[in-house]
Formats: C-alpha cells, structure tokens, sequence
C-alpha cells in the first residue's frame, strides 16, 4: 500500500494552490515604489571593436534617468567564474575579463553595450534607439577546430589564443592507450556533436535591483536557484559590497533548468544603478532577449573510440571533445566540460583504461553554461551512441553487449576518478525490459510497416553524479565554493516548525517534500512543517539547486538539523517524565519512556523550551538547530531507457511512440513527485533529440533567436511516459539513502532517441551510422537519401 | 513598441477614412502585426482595427454558391462555420497557430500580410478565390504579389474573401517545428474544369501554383502522376528547418497526399 | 492616453492606457492581476492565454483597448469565491500537472476553453488543443493526465501508473 503521510508518499503539492490561483509571486510581479526601468542596448555583432559610445542625445530623451556604458564600470569587478580547471600541462585555464558592460570589444550578438534607465521602459527603448555606437566590425570566430589554429582570430586580445584550457583525465599515458587500440580486436569511432541548447524556462529571467541610503542596504530581487551564491558573487568579486548589507531573495522561480544559477550582468547592473540613481531599477528580459543573454548548454563536437576485444569486453575508450565556452566564462562554465563530463565518461561499464581530452573555446557567441544534466547528457551521448554503433557493427544484441560490460561490484573505483557506492545496473535493467516491453517490439515493428512506417528500438543506460561533493575534493578540482548545503530547523512554541534551507524550489516541489521528511522523523502531521526558502535575510548560507543536489545534500542538512532538535527536545521529555534520556522514545510525536506508559507530546515539550517554567537547568532554552552537511561522495542515480519511434519514410518525420524509463534513484520521498521530474526531463531530452537547436550563421548572428526558429517540445511531440523506479539501491553515504533525480530524464533520453531513430532506419535497409541531433525530419531525410 | 493611436471604427467607410491618415495601418487580428510591433519593426501612427466592422465578420453562402468569408472573421470562425460549406478551408483555417491565435487571427490579416509560410494564401490561390476590397475585385491569381507583398494599394481592406467551393479539395500541411507555420503546405482543389494546385512555406517569393502537377492531374487524377514530377528547387526557401531539395520532395510528398485525400 | 472599460472576473473595471497597451499589460501593472504571465513575445509560449468574451485569447498579442466592453476571465476568477478549486485546478494539483507554476495560468486557462468546447476530448485532442501552451518542467504527461481527469476520464489507464 502507497503510504499517505511522510516519507514515500505521493504528497499532493501544497504549492500548487498559490501557482494554480494566479497567486504567485515571481519577480517580475514584484515592482517597487517609485522603480524605474533598464534597457540594455545590446550588440547586434558577433565581434567589433567598440570605437565610440555616444550617449548625449539619449541622456536628454524624456523620462531619462541615467545612461551607463562601459565606462562606468572602469572600476568594478567583472563577472566571475566559480571554477578554475587546470589544464594537462599544470597551467591554469585563461580566464578573460567580463565586464557588466561592454569595454573595448563586443564578442556576441546580445553583448551589452549601454544601459537606459528611465521612467518607464519603453522611455528606455527609445532612449536607447538614440545612442550612437560606432563598431568596427571584426570577423567572427564560430567554429571551434579553426579557433584553435594558431594565428586564428583572438576572442580576447589579451589571451594567447582561443583555448581556455586543453584538459585530460584518465589515462596520462599515450602510448598505453595507443596500444590498447591497437591490439584490440574491434574499434568503434564516433564523430558526433551534442547539440547548442536554450534552457528557456518559462519565466524569462528578471532583477529589481533596490538602495536605501538611510541604512545603506541592498535588496536585489532575482530569478536564481541560489540566492546565496548571488549574494557572495555579487559583493565579492563584482561590486565589491559588504554581504551584511545586501539581501537576495530568489522568490518563485518559474524554472530554472541550470541557466538561473549563474551571477549574470543585469542582477550586479540593477543592484548598482539603484544607489546611482537613487531609484529601484528592474529588468525585465524579453524572450528574445533571453536567447541572446541567457548562458546557453550543451555544444561539444567529439570524436570517441571504443576498443574492444575478441569476446566485446570493453577494454579500452577515448574521447577528442571540443567544448564551446561562447565569449566569456559564465559562473560555472569551465567545470562542466571537465569534471562534469570527463567524469562521467566510464559510464555503467567496467572499461579498464580511459582517456578524456577536452579543449574548451572561446567563440564569439553567447556563454555556455550548465544546462539540465550539465557534462553527464555530454558523456552519456556519446558512450551510448558508440556502445550502440559497435554493437551494430559486431551483429550483437546492444543489450547484451551492455549488460556484459557492466559494473557489478560496488564500491567500485572508475579510471576516472569517481567511486561508485552502489548500483545494480542489471536489476535495473530487467525493470525496464520488463516495463517496456522489449519482448512484444517484434509485433509492433510488424504493424507499424503495415502502416508504411519504420519503427525502431533505442535503449541505452546512464549513469549520473549528483550532489557534487565534497568540499574538500572539489576544491582540490578547482572550485571556488564549497558545496555543501545547510538547514535551520525552528521549532516554534506550539510545535509547528518552519525550515529554513539553503535550497531553492523552482518546480521541485520542496515546500511539499521536504516537510514529509521532518514530520515523518517526528511522528507530526506534514502541515505543521513549512519550508522557508529563497531569501538570503531568512535562511542560512546554502549554495541552491542545480545537479539535482537538494535532498541529497540540503535534506541531509535537514535531516541533521531535525536529529539535533529531536536530540534536545529528548532532554526536556526526560526532565519533564522524569526519566532519563536514554530511555526516552520519540514516536508519533509523543515521547515516552522506554517500557513504561509514561508520554509526553511533541507540543507540549515545545512549549516548555520557550516556556522553561519546569526545565532542566543544563539545557537552555528555545528549540531551533542548524546544521550544515557536506557529504563524503558524489550519489550516483543510474539507469535503463527505452525508446520506440516511428519514422515517416517518405518525410523523415519521427514520431516517439513509447518512451520507458527504469531508473534507480536509491530511497524515494514522495515518488509523485519523483515522477514529474523524470517526465520532464525526458520531454527536455526529445526536446534535444528532435527538435531543439540553437544555430549560428558564419557570422555570428543567432538563427535560432526566438520561439518562431527555435523549436521547443509541445505536448502533441511527446507520448505519455512509463517511468518504473522501482529499482533501488539507497546512497550508502547519505542520511536518507536518497540520489537525486532531477536531470536523470534528461541525460538519459536524447541517446534513446538517437538509437531508436537509427534503428528504424537500419532496419529499414537504410545504412546510417548517425545522424547528428536535433534529428529534425529534413535531417533524417537527408540521411536516408545520402 | 512605439506608441500609437488606436482605432475602432464600425464601418468599413470609417475604416478607410481612418487609414486615410499617414502612417496609419490596418489591425486585422494582430497576431503577426503585435508581435512585430513589439520588436519595434514597424512605427504606424494609427492602428485601425477592423474587429469592430460588422459587415466584415462571418462566413456565408452566396448565391452563385460560393463561400464568403468576411476579411475580419477569425480563423475559429471559419474553421467551424465553413466546416459543412468548403471542409477543407475550414480544416485549413483549423491548422493556423494554435486556438488562441485562431480566435483572433483574421482572413484579411494573414491574406495582406502574405507571410510566405502562411497557411490561408494557399488556400485563396488553391481555390481560384476572389479578393473582394473596399474597392475593387482581385483574383488570387493577381493578388499575391511575392513575399510580404500583395496587389493591395495603400489603404485598401479586405472586406471578404469569396470562395468558389471545388468538387473536392484538402490542405496538407508538414509543420516548421518551432513556428508550426507550413514547412510546406499544399492545397489542392479539383473543380470541374479542372485542378488547382497552390504551394506555399516553400519558395521564397511566397505562394504559388504548381502548374506541372495540375497539368498532370489534369490529364490523370491520381497521386502517381505527381510521383515523378520535380518542381522546380530554384527559389525555394533553405533555413535551419530544411533544404532547397527537401522542402521541394516535401511539395511532391504534400501534392501526393492532397490528391490521395480527394479521391 | 484612452479610457478602456471591462469586465474583469465579474467585476467593471476601467483604467487609461496608451494605444499600444497590452491587454496583459493592463491586467498585470493596472489591476495587479498578476497571475496572467508573460513568457514570450512572439504569440507561442501561451503563459498568457485569458478568455475574452468567453473565448482563450493571448493577452500579451491583444491590445487593451481592442477588449474595450469585453468580458475577461483571467487565472484569479477561476477559484470559487470561498477559495475552493475549480475542477480543472483540483485535477492539476491532483495529477501533479504543474511544476514551477508559471505556464500553470495558461494551461488552466486554455483547459478551460477545451472543455467548453469538448467536454471528453481524447488524449490526441488534447495535446493538439495544447499547442499554444508551453511548459518546460513537465514534459505535459501529468498536464494532459489531469485534463482527461477534469473531464471525468479515467486517468488511472495511462501508462505505467
């Protein structure tokens, strides 16, 4: 039986009521008396020399408050980047300037140049539309192999060329891989790309940037999964601010996917140009303006090889990816080419010799940043892809040729650098032949060719890396935070508790989660529970939610935070039954003594810690703990999809027909909500695999720039899923057993697709070895009549 | 969006004094016009609206039998009130955007505007319809003058668009997948004298009949005759969504399966 | 600037507003009904779908003073007025059919208008009549779930519950 209360049940979500009404509060509901509003003028260039910036006329235009350009900013910090990757030779990753404004150069379509405020925004626009800039055009540097020649043009003058970094893990040795090449008996090579991405959450992004001189504070409002990490970014290293002085609150965020956790230019613009101009200021981003300002994901180019022996063991791997980092290095740009990705690249399979080699580029586009799987979608795409490809290439079964080479053992060490705690990638296979059912695609493949359609198979498996961790390791990895996360746990006099957290909802449905966890280890109902979040004036230091991290690592500060709580208010049960401590139990909310009817309940020990009438005198009083947990390893969710697709042989038109995941996301709190994650990561995931394509022309200019040229998953593109997660091996390192199962759909669909796709097509007589995503019809038509 | 003034007269006369002013412009639904708009593309003085003219509104069956459809009736509108008159220009007008865009959208808005990928064009050249203004008749023939360009003088509406109402007829559309505007889309009308066949999403220069595949179907009504007909990949459009050479397969493909509809 | 009079959830609303007012702009900055969302500027994300004069419009594409005597019917009258959820806005939280909530108003809205039209839509016309509503976190199975559910159809069927 589906429990009803607590930890594994499909809690409805009480956050719904407020979304469902029109009673929301996004940022861009918020709007502050006597605010003014910002324009950026954004380059409408890839690459220019900036020669001049006039802004006389502008500044005279009706309901101008202040024009800022560039200059404005001579003596504020740029933008900064959260990660420092050392590259193969010891040396660090060249890290250029971003300025909030432009200075010198414009390096992107959407570069901004100068900021209007004024009265109102359209004042702005037109304001705007008066400045004169002269540019000098520079040719545009688009494609990442010719960036990296000597003597190409340089994003940034001051770099010695277009690479960030040039960076391996695994294998050091060459000659060693060379020679597991070639005495192998079959080698499968993959030239593919993974396909630039747009987040696009619903919401487009927004800052209210608000002074009071009286007091010298700071509120910035903004659309961020980690108000915190704002904050620190923000006074740190771009303005310079005393964080005391400053709050960020991140209210509902209308979906994050990755692209809100970064420090962008307008929150540090909006947080300035409220003291310069004595006026709240807020921006709102248009759609458009979103394409072009927003970090973008994805964008590598690979080639990866597969060695393996006579009996198709896996004996060796090597990945040549080229990772697009767009003009400037975003908040966390640089890790996820590297250890996001590079990491990843054993996937479920026991490959004894690996070796990962990634340049990352500078172009003249917008910044890639994490996106939904961020690294992992990168490397399980191209292991599955080319797992797929040797087993069409040997005639074996691609199931069982996974299945052969997967990890067993646990805890097992990969050779790059990661060790799995637990898995059983077997088990959770068998939950996905079984949901998907393989064995009836015969008869299915039959009447779909009854119809004139190709229908194929894809099935792949994931591995992922979540709760990234620990502190002191990722350090040691180049990071410039730590990365654990943290909870205060107030219990308030009557027994209701309020929780305030370091992790951010943006549709995870945390106010709903998190609280079954706290009443299910007190015995209370979960409505006595209230999650507090999103708001840097209320809630400890905590570093948000991105890499599907929040109840691996902010529930496990949760569930810390709630133990000390339970620990002390076990001291005032015992004084007030009289018992000792030791013998006191704690169970649906009613503390009793060991083997005696003696109780006393979870209120009225709450009110006696703030009414310490009858108290123990060593114990003071009040009832609120916090707790920060950084946890000892990474959790590494994993698992087994299946795709089955048609395609219109006379258009190239693919049309998902049944989409199965198994996935093993260790111990699950509220499995409805679990679900929803997974549902909406494969649909961003089809999204990838079909139809989502951000392009550039030769020079520069965005293609793909809104809605109408960048096609985003509708619900007639997308079937109902089967989403089986009943495989389960709990994390052996966290409190709650838990993995994280945010981006799983995500990284675990486009290679599905991709496989299924080219199943069709092989089957159908059509020898394809790959089609680059998004597998768009003319694409897919393209490939079968090449 | 630069700011204007707005409009809404009751009568077409009104209408047309109103866009007598300079830089004024017509507002049919505003579905494409708001949007360009809002990127500051176009700077008219006065938008007038044409949702409040009684008289351009509905769909209608007229004496010699065929369909007239007001310039200012959205495309909801017709794609259900045509629906028994002419299906497949009802079908057709069901397909534009999505409902909500079809509950504003208008004939006479998607028609002067002649997006190149826009749906109701083939339908008015597919149908052999007649353009029926504040002042004159056009044939379809004469009226879509390339893309984004029509026969339309300065100032002149669409008041209604009439129909003759063919034996058979279907639209077949392959959408662009962001836009869900027609990739390509086809409409084909078989009329006792003979058969029509309008393309449109393809070519550059916006809609157009594909003459070789009337002339063959024409001769023989079946899909087979198109089968190994090429229409001419010259000026058709090449994007991010397709080629030259498959949107011009996707006009044979889309032909096909029209004719297959109407036996 | 122009006076514009409405009906908004059954009450007479009128403000000034400039021609090129949005009617989603009046609904947000002039009455603070803001749960009527604006997601994108070309007519596709539907986070703003309203009803006019019972009919789902996109009120970001829709000039305030063409609603001029309209009747509107925004995300805020959906409810009754003791707070209760209306049958569409019980099944989506129900069947999880919203994540950050931010297409919710749109998809409740555009729901609305399906189920007058067709009160027992299938799974295929559902998705179709969703065309114009974009959501990003859900990948539209609990959407589409809760809307067959609203229309009293067993959603228990659906694969792999």
């Amino acid at each position: 039986m589906p429990k009803d209360s607590g930890i594994g049940a499909s809690s409805k979500r009480r956050e719904d009521v407020r979304f469902l009404t029109g009673a929301g509060n996004y940022t861009d509901d918020i709007n502050v008396h006597g605010q003014a509003y910002v324009h950026f003028l954004r380059s409408d260039i890839a690459h220019g020399r900036i020669k001049s910036v006039d802004t006389s006329a502008a500044e005279g235009m009706p309901g101008v408050v202040k024009v800022f350009t560039g200059k404005d900013f001579e003596g504020v910090g740029g933008m900064p980047c959260g990660w420092e990757v050392t590259d193969k030779h010891g040396a660090p990753m060249q890290e250029p300037p971003h300025p909030i404004l432009a200075q010198g150069k414009v390096r992107h379509v959407g570069d901004p140049i100068a900021a209007v405020v004024a009265d109102s925004l359209e004042q702005a626009r037109d304001a705007a539309e008066a400045i004169n800039v002269d540019i000098e055009d520079l040719p545009a540097v688009m494609d990442m192999k010719a960036a990296a020649q000597d003597g190409a043009t340089l994003v940034h003058d001051d770099l010695k060329n277009n690479i960030c970094y040039d960076w391996q893990l695994g294998e050091a040795d060459d000659d060693k891989v060379n020679e597991v090449f070639a005495n192998a008996a079959h080698v499968t090579t993959l030239d593919l790309v993974n396909n630039r991405l747009v987040a696009n959450p619903m919401e487009p992004r927004v800052a209210v940037g608000e002074y009071k001189r009286g007091t010298d504070e700071y509120t910035l409002f903004t659309t961020s999964q980690n108000p915190h990490v704002i904050r620190l970014l923000m006074c740190a290293f771009v303005l310079g601010l005393p964080e005391h002085k400053v709050r960020v609150v991140a209210p509902d965020v209308g979906g994050g996917f990755g692209t809100k956790i970064f420090h962008y230019a307008e929150e540090a613009f909006c947080t300035f140009a409220a003291k310069a101009c004595n006026r709240p200021v807020k921006w709102t981003s248009s759609r458009s303006e979103a394409f072009m300002s927003d970090a973008h994901g994805r964008d590598h180019v690979s080639k990866i090889e597969l060695a393996l022996d006579a009996d198709n063991n896996f004996i060796g791997l090597r990945t040549n990816t080229y990772a697009n980092l767009g003009a400037y290095l975003s908040t966390f740009s640089s890790s996820v080419p590297t250890w996001l990705h590079g990491t990843l690249m054993a996937g479920n399979y026991k490959t004894p010799v690996i070796q990962v080699n990634v340049k990352a580029m500078f172009t003249n586009t917008v910044p890639v940043d994490a996106y939904r799987g961020a690294g992992r979608p990168e490397a399980t795409f191209q292991l599955e892809r080319v797992v797929d490809k040797a087993a069409r290439e040997l005639g074996v079964d691609p199931i069982a040729l996974r299945r052969q080479n997967f990890v067993t053992q646990f805890p097992y060490d990969t050779p790059v650098a990661l060790t799995y705690d637990t898995g059983d990638y077997n088990g959770t296979m068998d939950k996905l032949e079984a949901a998907a059912d393989l064995a009836g695609f015969a008869a299915r493949r039959t009447a779909s060719k009854a119809n004139g359609k190709l229908r194929g198979l894809g099935v792949n498996c994931y591995i992922e890396a979540c709760g990234i961790a620990p502190s002191n390791i990722v350090g040691m990895l180049g990071a410039r935070a730590g990365l654990y996360d943290a909870a205060t746990v107030r219990v308030n006099a009557t027994g209701s508790i309020s929780v305030m957290v370091g992790a951010h909802s943006h549709g995870q449905g945390h106010e709903t989660a998190f609280p079954q966890v706290v009443a299910d280890m007190i015995g209370i109902d979960e409505s006595m529970v209230e999650i507090v979040h999103g708001d840097t004036s209320k809630i400890p230091f905590g570093m948000g939610t991105y890499g599907s991290r929040s109840l691996a690592v902010c529930g496990s500060a949760m569930v810390k935070a709630t133990e000390k709580v339970i620990e002390k208010a076990k001291k005032i049960a015992a004084h007030l039954l009289e018992a000792s401590e030791a013998d006191i139990e704690l169970k649906d909310g009613q503390f009793s003594v060991a083997g005696t009817d003696k109780s006393v309940a979870w209120g009225d020990v709450t009110l006696t810690a703030y009414v310490p009438h009858n108290y123990p005198l060593e114990v003071e009083p009040g009832l609120e703990e916090t707790a920060f947990y950084d946890p000892a390893n990474f959790t590494f969710p994993a698992g087994a999809y299946a795709c089955e697709v048609e395609v219109d042989p006379e258009t190239g038109q693919v049309t998902i027909e049944k989409f199965t995941a198994a996935d093993d996301f260790g111990n699950i709190i509220n499995p409805m909500i679990v679900d929803g994650q997974v549902h909406g990561g494969i649909g961003q995931g089809i999204g990838q695999a079909l139809l989502e394509n951000c392009a550039y022309d030769e020079n520069g200019q965005l293609l793909s720039a809104s809605f109408m040229d960048y096609a985003m998953p509708r619900a007639d593109d997308v079937p109902f899923y089967a989403v089986d997660h009943s495989s389960q091996t709990p994390c052996t390192h966290n409190p709650l057993g838990v993995k994280g199962c945010g981006e799983a759909g995500a990284i675990g669909s486009p290679p599905a697709v991709v496989n299924a796709v080219l199943d069709a097509l092989n089957a159908g007589g059509k020898a394809v070895d790959h089609i680059d995503m998004p597998m768009s019809p003319s694409r897919v038509w393209a490939a079968m009549n090449s | 969006m630069y700011n204007f003034e707005f409009e809404k007269p009751s009568t077409i006369a009104d209408a047309v004094a109103a866009l007598g002013s300079e830089d004024a412009q017509a507002l049919g639904g505003g579905q494409t016009l708001i949007p360009t708009l809002k990127q500051r593309l176009a700077a008219p003085s006065v938008l007038v609206s044409m949702s409040g003219i009684a008289e351009m509104q509905g769909v209608c069956i007229e004496d010699d039998g065929s369909v007239a459809v007001g310039g200012a009736t959205p495309h909801a509108t017709v794609a259900r009130d045509a629906a028994a008159s002419y299906p497949a220009l009802a079908a057709l007008a069901g397909q534009i955007g999505d409902p909500a865009v079809r509950n504003r959208g208008t004939i006479g808005g998607s028609i002067a505007n002649n997006d190149p990928a826009a749906c109701y064009p083939a339908g008015v050249l597919g149908s052999g319809a007649t353009i029926v203004t504040n002042t004159r008749r056009i044939a379809a023939d004469d009226f879509f003058d390339g893309m984004f360009t029509t026969a339309l003088d300065e100032g002149e509406i669409v008041t209604s668009v009439r129909f003759p109402v063919p034996q058979a007829a279907s639209y077949q559309k392959f959408l662009q997948p962001a836009s869900r505007f027609a990739l390509v889309g086809v409409f084909l009308a078989r009329f006792a004298d003979g058969v029509r066949v309008a393309v449109t999403g393809a070519r550059e220069d916006g809609v157009f009949r594909w003459s070789e595949a009337e002339a063959a179907l024409n001769n023989v009504f079946h899909p087979d005759e198109i089968t190994n007909l090429a229409v001419n990949s010259m000026n058709m459009i090449a994007d991010l969504h397709g080629s030259q050479a498959y949107r011009a397969h996707l006009v044979n493909v889309m032909t096909k399966r029209a004719v297959q509809a109407c036996l | 600037m122009t006076k514009v009079s409405m009906t908004v959830n059954g009450t007479a609303v009128s403000g000034d507003v400039e021609g090129r007012t949005l009617l989603s702009g009046f609904l947000r900055d002039h009455l603070n009904l803001t749960g009527t969302h604006v997601g994108c500027d070309t007519a596709q994300c539907g986070a703003c779908v309203v009803h006019v004069n019972g009919e789902a419009v996109k009120s970001c594409n829709m000039l305030a003073l063409e609603a001029d005597g309209a009747d509107v019917g925004t995300i805020e009258g959906q409810a009754s007025p003791d707070g209760s959820l209306s049958v569409i806005q019980q099944a989506f939280q129900d069947h999880h059919g919203l994540q950050c909530g931010f297409c919710t108003p749109g998809m409740v809205m555009s729901t609305a208008a399906l189920l007058k039209d067709n009160p027992r839509p299938t799974e295929a016309e559902i998705r179709k009549y969703l065309e114009g509503n974009l959501c990003r976190c859900t990948g539209y199975h609990n959407i589409v779930k809760a809307i067959m559910a609203a229309s009293g159809q067993d959603a228990s069927r659906i694969a792999a519950e």
